[in-house]
């Protein structure tokens, strides 16, 4: 593919008001004064100190409880995996995989991609751009469903209070589990797609050195 | 001027998620035509949809839905005569009580402020613009708009009432309140107002208004 990069030709296009323009002539944007770069800064560095983070993150998220309900009958805790078993033996399959996708899997699928895109790109790997473009599309438009959790608890715990036959507090574990949702939230923005296609333009000898 | 466009650099564009080099015409120019990037096939412009009146009435009743949603209760529950609901700000109130003071500031930041920040900022950006004036600190304000975009997560708030609805159904009666109705409403809106901003759209206006 014959294909020509911004960044070949030294331009840049402003990440803010998408004028094109020249940061090695003037590292500001001319129409509205935003930061100019060829990429994002440090991109491949940032991203993967959120995903680490995420990752360290990730089990606590889900081994601890997000919810304690304390009642007549005693106290009971309750972890994400437990709410979606729950919600599917009290018959709502439906919701029990709503739950189950943005709780569960979307969070822990993300990670990996996410990894997964980052090594592609630090390794400079040339296959599958498009497919790998298309999945970190993805993952910038399905991060945000994760925080689902995060607001049934919020909702829960106000509503269920001491004065009715139960309380409910929340757990631990949505403090870890909000944490992981806005880590990958932060390393999605950190990680740079146009790294993706540097490797193939720099074939014609015409992409970006960052 | 500084940073001297080189000629014809006025018709190039680049697209932002692959960074190929584009050269734009004239209809792509001026907004009559949507601009798909050839080789990662994302959306680069959309065509010009959405009018300035449009984008200031969206926002306007985006304010007051706003107000609306979080002046009545979202949920309210009746366990054998017992009465209790909750606002979103109530459910944030509840969780800083319970030491979720970092949880509590997420939800107040993804349910309100950054939905707020949003219908402010459009209408700081588009009212003047409006009038044929340029806004004070358009490049700030416009940098908050896409900065707090990605964090106004109305739509997923709907859907985790529906949830926590379901998980109490079985051992109370649900009154969905005023708030829950303003907060669905709000999120159709926030959804076609974002459709709506288009920033290349905003950028030619705020250049006209300064000729």
């Amino acid at each position: 593919m014959n294909a020509l990069q911004a960044a070949g030709r030294k331009l840049a296009q402003c990440e803010t008001c998408g004028l094109i323009g020249q940061p090695a002539v003037d590292p500001h944007c001319r129409r509205c004064g935003s930061k100019l770069e060829l990429r994002r800064e440090n991109s491949i560095q940032r991203t993967a100190a959120l995903l680490i983070a995420g990752f360290a993150l990730y089990l606590p998220a889900n081994l601890l409880p997000i919810m304690e309900t304390r009642s007549m009958f005693g106290m009971q805790e309750d972890t994400i995996m437990s709410g979606v078993i729950y919600l599917w033996t009290s018959g709502s399959w439906v919701l029990a995989s709503v739950v189950f996708i943005a709780s569960v899997a979307v969070p822990l699928l993300k990670l990996i991609s996410l990894s997964l895109l980052v090594v592609s790109v630090r390794w400079r790997w040339r296959g599958h751009a498009l497919p790998r473009a298309r999945l970190y599309r993805l993952l910038e438009t399905i991060g945000r469903w994760s925080m689902l959790d995060v607001y049934v608890v919020a909702i829960l715990v106000a509503l269920v209070q001491v004065q009715s036959l139960a309380a409910i507090a929340p757990g631990s574990g949505v403090l870890a589990f909000a944490a992981v949702v806005v880590l990958s939230m932060l390393a999605t923005m950190a990680f740079d797609p146009r790294l993706i296609w540097d490797p193939i333009s720099d074939e014609t000898g015409k992409g970006a050195k960052s | 001027m500084r940073n001297e466009p080189s000629p014809g650099m006025s018709d190039l564009t680049a697209c932002p998620q692959c960074d190929l080099l584009l050269q734009m015409g004239q209809e792509a120019r001026d907004g009559r035509q949507a601009l798909v990037c050839p080789r990662c096939g994302s959306g680069l412009y959309r065509s010009n949809r959405g009018s300035l009146e449009n984008m200031l009435a969206l926002a306007c009743a985006g304010m007051i839905l706003l107000v609306v949603a979080n002046a009545f209760p979202v949920l309210g529950l009746d366990i054998n005569g017992q009465r209790t609901d909750t606002t979103v700000l109530g459910a944030v109130d509840k969780l800083w009580l319970a030491r979720m003071q970092p949880v509590a500031v997420l939800v107040l930041l993804t349910t309100i402020l950054a939905p707020l920040l949003q219908l402010a900022a459009v209408i700081w950006l588009v009212l003047p613009l409006r009038l044929g004036r340029r806004p004070p600190a358009f490049a700030r304000v416009f940098r908050v708009l896409q900065l707090v975009r990605p964090w106004a997560m109305t739509e997923v708030l709907i859907l985790g009432m529906l949830v926590a609805m379901v998980k109490l159904a079985h051992f109370a009666d649900l009154l969905p309140g005023i708030g829950i109705w303003s907060f669905g409403a709000l999120m159709l809106l926030l959804t076609a107002l974002t459709a709506m901003t288009e920033p290349r759209e905003l950028w030619r206006n705020w250049e006209a208004a300064g000729k």
